[in-house]
Order: structure tokens, then C-alpha cells, then sequence
């Protein structure tokens, strides 16, 4: 349970890191809070030449609303993002979303650009960007470029970025006025890995859905205004559509009859 | 920036529990194990090794987090405080490990230091919280022996008696 050896470098500015990266590539893996990285770490699911800490870059410590959106740099911790009073506000999922992600001590160092970097398919915030549709901006020396969160999320801890690359920021957009959102999961205990978690944001226009924890990245539904019978239906086939299969925590049969029922759940709670 | 390079220990200073310590490591060594073996402050458990536990957790910077997720050098110049800065001169109890004691929230001990620290944020941040925000912060932390019960009623009952020293001030 302790890392192998490394070489570690700790960056004072997001320039420092990407000049290493394109130096290291493949060989280093970038730190931020490490809540993600450090386990693998020290089970040696995960090994590296190279360790680039970015938890000290000033210029990575930002957090701003600008342009109808949420943006978060790569050293803001879960925690500070979590705790802004007005977050309820301004992305009101994710302030649904925070209390279902780990603990408040690894929210208190995990950061949110590492959550979404590390793409585990169970996680509440590489939803949360996916069905709000996000973005990510991704940096590496000589380039900067935005995808949205759909292009990004490429299936289990596998997203688009390049070796060269840091996730430098990724961007929340704001509640839109007349979406209602809310967030629901289930997992074996507080704060364990969703075995199914939701999303779902209802307008007068559609109905949006995400699911987290069956498919190997977040899904997003999206239907008009349905009528409760056809909520059924849609849900069930939304239900078979995600591909769930049998796993050490839940079978495949559980993991539908809860996207069924939570489904239903969240979304009969937004149209009262 | 700063390097370090791996299989060579270097020498690391940072502030434990309000005094400057120095100590040596390689870049792989966790923070749990530098506090325990190059510092003395054997007060940090460890437990898992993997963040799901809580035994380890120290404040960094006043933050609660957990010690085997965070490595030496990473800590290097922060301020670090164990369970040992909790007590008083010649070892008198803090109202916090007072609490523990007169409410039975430990018997083994091991997960206790973990605890106590993540409490001690916990009540600086939220001075009059809830039961179940209690309970939604010890979801962070395991204990085999007490049931967590015990451990809830310490934690509201020094939040209380804070609210009342202060009222009385």
C-alpha cells in the first residue's frame, strides 16, 4: 500500500506544467487533490515515472462566473466550489450533487477538473458536466482548445484528453430560468461509488435525464413534455437502452429497476 | 517550481502543531508515514491506506484530509496539525475529547484521532449544526466499536455547550 518510486515535480504555474508535460507526456501524471490519483497510487493500480503537482499554481486557483457560466480551474478544491453561498443559485444540481461525492474530508482536497479528468463512469461531477452540457478546456504548450463535455467523456477513466495536456478548466453553465433540476443516487453506503446515480433537469419545453454508474460514461436522455404513461415506457426503454450488466455491488437487473424508479421519482418531484 | 528526485531523501520542514519540524524523505513517502516515523506523531493512524477509513486525518492548513492521500512533499512548508495539538498544558483535555470521554464515544481508540480532528474543523465551520450533518460528516470516517451514536452526541453536546459559554460572555 505505498506508491513505487517517482520523480516529483511541483509546478507554481499552469505554464510551468504544460512545458513539463510536453517534456514527459506518458510519463508524468499530473496531481491536483490526488483523492483519485493517490489510492491507485498506493495500490499500484497506477504507476508513474513523473508526478506533477498543480495544487500550488495560483494561476489554477480560480474560480469565476462569467458569460452565463460556472468556470472552474484545475486547483479549486470540490470543497470551495461546494461551499460558495450563491452556488445554490447558480448551478443548482451540482450543489444537489456535492453532498453524494465522497466525503467532506476528500472534498476538502479533491479538486473538480480532477473528478472530471479521472472520468470514473460512477461519478457525480463528470455527469453533473454532461448534463448541464459543459465544457472543458484543455491546455497543453503550444495549444488551447474547448470540448464539450459529450466529446470529452470517451468511456471508463478514458477521456480525450492527450498526454500533453492539462484539464485547465471546465465550465458549468448556469441555471437557465424555468429548469427545474435535481440530483439522486444510490450506492452501499454515504458517499461509496454510485451504483446508479441521477440527473434530471424538467423545463416547460423537455425533459433531460442523465444517468451515471451503468454505461461507461455519463448518458444523457433528452424527451419533450410526456404524458405519465409514456414516462414508463421511456424510462424502461432508457432503462434497457444503458446496457447495465452484472457486477460485485448490484446486478443488472437492479441497476434498471433503479433507473426506473429514481427516474420516475426525480422527475414527478420537478413537475409538481 | 521544486523537484525531487526518487530514491534520494530530502530534507523537509514543515509546521507541526504550531512548531517548525524538519524531517527526511523520498518523494514517494505518504504524509501518514512521515508524521508517524520521521516526526513522532504517532497519534496519526493508519488504517487503509486508501482514503476510506479516516483514521489518518490531520488538518492541513486548518483543512481535514486524509494524511495517506497526500505525500510528504506535497505538505512541504504547510501547517499540520495531529490529535496531539488538541490537549492542553500537561496533557489537560480539550471540551472536545472531554465530550468523547463523558459520552463514551470510544473504546478501542484507534479511529478516535481521525475523528477528533475532522470534528474540530467541523464545529469551527459549522458552530450549530444539525444531527445529520453530524452524521454526514463521520460518514467519512469508520469506528467498529461505538455504533457512531455516542460519537453524534459528543459532537452536539460540545457544540451546545459552546453556544452556551458564548451566550454567557
Amino acid at each position: 500500500m505505498k506508491p513505487a518510486a517517482f520523480d516529483y515535480i511541483r509546478c507554481d504555474s499552469a505554464d510551468e506544467a504544460v512545458a513539463l508535460l510536453a517534456e514527459y507526456g506518458d510519463d508524468a501524471r499530473v496531481l491536483a487533490g490526488g483523492q483519485s490519483l493517490m489510492p491507485m497510487l498506493n495500490m499500484r493500480v497506477a504507476q508513474t515515472k513523473m508526478l506533477l503537482d498543480i495544487s500550488r499554481a495560483a494561476d489554477l486557483a480560480v474560480t469565476r462566473v462569467a458569460d452565463g457560466v460556472l468556470s472552474v480551474r484545475a486547483a479549486v478544491t470540490q470543497a470551495a466550489v461546494e461551499w460558495r453561498p450563491t452556488l445554490v443559485d447558480e448551478v443548482p444540481l451540482l450543489a444537489q450533487a456535492f453532498p453524494h461525492l465522497g466525503h467532506v474530508q476528500t472534498r476538502n482536497r479533491g479538486t473538480v477538473c480532477g473528478s472530471i479528468a479521472h472520468a470514473d463512469p460512477s461519478a457525480e461531477l463528470p455527469l453533473c458536466l454532461a448534463m448541464l452540457g459543459g465544457e472543458v478546456v484543455l491546455r497543453s504548450r503550444t495549444d488551447r482548445r474547448t470540448l464539450p463535455a459529450e466529446q470529452f467523456f470517451r468511456g471508463a477513466l478514458s477521456t480525450a484528453r492527450q498526454p500533453a495536456e492539462i484539464v485547465e478548466e471546465v465550465r458549468f453553465p448556469l441555471a437557465r430560468g424555468g429548469e427545474r433540476y435535481a440530483y439522486a443516487e444510490v450506492a452501499m453506503r454515504h458517499g461509496d461509488f454510485a451504483i446508479v446515480g441521477l440527473a434530471a433537469a424538467v423545463s416547460a419545453a423537455e425533459i433531460r435525464i442523465g444517468v451515471g454508474g451503468v454505461a461507461d460514461r455519463p448518458w444523457i436522455q433528452r424527451w419533450p413534455r410526456l404524458a405519465n404513461d409514456e414516462l414508463d415506457a421511456a424510462l424502461n426503454q432508457l432503462a434497457w437502452d444503458l446496457g447495465a450488466r452484472d457486477d460485485l455491488h448490484a446486478s443488472g437487473a437492479y441497476r434498471r429497476h433503479l433507473v426506473r424508479t429514481l427516474g420516475r421519482k426525480l422527475i414527478e418531484e420537478l413537475r409538481r | 517550481m521544486k523537484r525531487f528526485t526518487r530514491g534520494v531523501r530530502h530534507r523537509i520542514e514543515l509546521t507541526l502543531n504550531g512548531l517548525k519540524r524538519t524531517g527526511h524523505c523520498e518523494p514517494r513517502m505518504l504524509l501518514s508515514d512521515f508524521l508517524r516515523q520521521e516526526l513522532g506523531a504517532t497519534g496519526v493512524h493508519i488504517g487503509c491506506e486508501h482514503g476510506v477509513c479516516g483514521a489518518c486525518t490531520v488538518r492541513i492548513n486548518g483543512i481535514a484530509q486524509r494524511s495517506c492521500l497526500s505525500l510528504a512533499v506535497v505538505a512541504e512548508g504547510q501547517d499540520v496539525r495531529t490529535v496531539e495539538s488538541l490537549a492542553g498544558a500537561e496533557g489537560s483535555l480539550s471540551d472536545l475529547q472531554t465530550a468523547f470521554r463523558r459520552h463514551h464515544a470510544l473504546q478501542c481508540g484507534f479511529c478516535t484521532a481521525g475523528i477528533l480532528m475532522s470534528a474540530s474543523e467541523f464545529l469551527e465551520r459549522w458552530p450549530e449544526p444539525t444531527e445529520r450533518q453530524v452524521r454526514e460528516m463521520l460518514s467519512g470516517h469508520l469506528c467498529r466499536c461505538t455504533g457512531y451514536t455516542p460519537i453524534v452526541a459528543a459532537i452536539l453536546a460540545v457544540a451546545a455547550e459552546r453556544r452556551k459559554q458564548q451566550l454567557e460572555r
